[in-house]
């Protein structure tokens, strides 16, 4: 198998009072070592959920339902599928072989304990270490993220180090078993832009060294740009368009991308003022009601009732590696006039 | 950091100050007072009363009395008990350490037990198990101490005859044993009622930590759930307890009025009790005066616990 993690068909549903509600519909894709793959969307769209089915960190059983597989390779180099393993059996795979970094590096660092420990802390329960040598790993991983000055931050509390500074912590602590996958839930959301900008540069330079496939959701197309191999859009629980990044975001095809690339300010615009800043009317549908048909179609600028609001359209490749769903995607390329 | 704890010692002087004077005010303006208790003596005159005024002082001008009291406070001179001349710090001291004894174990029973409710309460949230101690809180805290102390001594003491029903020791035994078989029935009362509120403050407070994102990541990091729990979730969810534990050492040290009184137990709740009785004064006041800086004491001990266990926090 040469993808690091190979995810087929997975659909994640959650408890409500009136049964299960699906969030997630059949989700394929696999990223490759050295490969990363984004996922972009609206708040809401399910790429949160995605990761955290992945990472198995959702509601345990009765609350969600996590259904199809998401296959990684073990400690002793065999494939397992996460979907299948029960808490004791993940454990040594979570944090060990595929690793995961959050939005908000303030809050996910336990506020009561140092660095140092949260980073050793994250070696000692999968390897048999001593106490000294966990600590003398957490100091060279705390260089390896450019943390100035490493010996003096081991023992600092994440409240007294800045976001981006904590953030490169929370990256310490996924990378401290060399990870196969790397998941990054939206890691610079919550920085300022040069920051951001250093993070993704770290992350792109951790991954050329350790070869890690990397999940890189975010809502930002210009951190797509920046760091992702491949892009993949998803609305409402579902991929509605996957390519490479070229692509995908120089010729979208799917109405619902190139409406979220239109929404993307940019520094060319500026002084035309809200005329050039296109934006998607509406709101991303409750999951509990889809609408019949393209999930999209009550949004979309391009809907053709009889078409658009009857059948939910499949996803089709237009081009080698490059897939999305839309019933008119052929009439909408002809006429070239999607806006 | 000793900046801080003198601020926090000159502040509760000044509130130490003003409990004396409420309490000395409010305690002479109860109707009845000492004189009424020789009052009733058979045989007692008018002149032999005010003899006994004059003996106590209590002849003299309200201010003039509470003065006189407050400053000898200062040189470990609380006054003398009205009833039998022995010194207030005496009588305090002597009735610590069977209150200390029943309450210690019997706090200590509370916050292990009520801790370990309230978490897995909070990790089990709406099991049976959860259901059961919610509603167990519910009815521990809705019956009245005295009640259940009775009925336990009806029911272990009189039929089962498995307990006594009162007292600290046997007379003539006292071994360490004998001690122990006093303790249960009091101690079970007790911590009923304090396992149901210690468990309801643990429950909400684990439950505020258990979503917290750190909890997510501890979970990401592939640690065992039994690290996740201590190290993570409770090791939080303990912080906001040691203010609630702090207030607790007022009580550990002054005593349950109720359970003291009805299990016979010598300690200061009963003391107190006996002590308004017989319009003791000056051993109310000094068990006033007691209970007063053992607050103080307990939330600056708490602010200091806290300061030490939660890095965020800052004292000064």
């Amino acid at each position: 198998m040469s993808a690091n993690i190979t995810v087929s068909d997975l659909s994640v549903s959650f408890r409500s009072a009136r049964g299960y509600v699906p969030v997630v519909h059949g989700i394929s894709f696999s990223i490759r070592p050295g490969e990363t793959l984004a996922l972009v969307g609206e708040s809401g769209s399910g790429k949160s959920v995605t990761s955290m089915a992945i990472m198995k960190l959702l509601a345990p059983a009765p609350m969600t339902r996590i259904e199809g597989r998401a296959v990684v390779t073990d400690n002793q180099g065999n494939p397992v599928d996460l979907v299948a393993l029960d808490e004791k059996q993940l454990r040594h795979i979570r944090g060990n072989r595929i690793a995961m970094i959050f939005q908000e590096p303030l809050t996910s660092l336990n506020p009561v304990h140092t660095v140092g420990d949260q980073i050793a802390e994250a070696i000692r329960f999968h390897e048999r270490l001593s106490k000294a040598e966990a600590r003398r790993r957490a100091l060279s991983l705390l260089e390896q993220v450019g943390i100035p000055e490493p010996a003096k931050r081991l023992d600092t509390y994440p409240h007294e180090l800045s976001g981006g500074m904590r953030q490169r912590v929370m990256i310490a602590i996924a990378l401290a078993m060399e990870p196969d996958i790397l998941i990054a839930d939206e890691p610079t959301t919550a920085l300022d832009v040069t920051v951001q900008a250093q993070i993704l540069g770290l992350l792109r330079d951790l991954q050329r060294k350790k070869g890690m496939a990397i999940l890189f959701i975010t809502h930002n197309f210009g951190v797509v740009a920046e760091i992702a191999d491949r892009v993949m859009v998803m609305y409402a629980g579902r991929i509605v368009e996957e390519g490479s990044v070229l692509h995908v975001l120089s010729s979208p095809r799917m109405p619902y991308t190139r409406g979220l690339l239109a929404s993307v300010p940019r520094l060319e615009h500026a002084g035309l003022g809200q005329a050039e800043l296109g934006t998607i009317p509406g709101y991303v549908p409750d999951p509990a009601a889809p609408p019949a048909g393209c999930a999209f179609h009550p949004r979309c600028a391009h809907n053709k009732p009889g078409i658009c609001d009857v059948e939910p359209p499949e996803l089709v490749e237009v081009r080698a590696g490059h897939q999305l769903r839309c019933s008119r995607w052929q009439e909408l390329c002809l006429e070239g006039g999607v806006r | 950091m000793t900046r801080y704890i003198l601020n926090r010692l000159g502040q509760s002087a000044v509130i130490l100050v003003l409990v004396s004077l409420i309490g000395f005010v409010v305690l002479n303006l109860a109707p009845g007072g000492p004189l009424s208790q020789f009052a009733l003596t058979p045989g007692m005159s008018q002149a032999e009363l005010d003899r006994i005024a004059e003996q106590l002082g209590l002849n003299r001008p309200l201010l003039v009395q509470y003065i006189d009291w407050f400053s000898r406070l200062f040189i470990g001179d609380w006054g003398r008990s009205f009833r039998d001349g022995q010194s207030v710090l005496a009588i305090i001291a002597g009735h610590l350490p069977a209150t200390l004894l029943l309450m210690g174990t019997s706090t200590l029973v509370s916050i292990l037990i009520g801790t370990w409710v309230g978490v897995m309460g909070a990790v089990r949230r709406y099991s049976v198990f959860d259901t059961l101690a919610t509603v167990g809180a519910m009815v521990a805290l809705s019956i009245p101490t005295f009640w259940f102390g009775l009925v336990a001594i009806y029911l272990f003491s009189l039929n089962l005859k498995w307990l006594p029903a009162g007292s600290m020791y046997t007379i003539g035994d006292q071994s360490i044993g004998d001690y122990a078989i006093h303790l249960i029935l009091p101690v079970m009362v007790l911590a009923f009622v304090n396992v149901a509120i210690w468990s309801r403050y643990m429950r909400s407070a684990t439950l505020e930590v258990i979503d917290q994102d750190f909890v997510r990541t501890a979970r990401a990091k592939g640690l065992p759930y039994r690290r996740v729990l201590i190290h993570h979730i409770v090791r939080n969810a303990l912080l906001p307890m040691i203010t609630l534990a702090g207030l607790q050492l007022p009580t550990i040290l002054g005593g349950a009025l109720v359970t003291e009184t009805v299990f016979t137990w010598p300690g200061m709740g009963r003391l107190f009790l006996d002590s308004i009785g017989y319009s003791d004064y000056p051993v109310i006041m000094g068990i006033l005066m007691f209970s007063a800086i053992l607050v103080l004491l307990g939330n600056l001990m708490a602010d200091l616990l806290v300061g030490l266990a939660d890095p965020r926090v800052r004292l000064g």
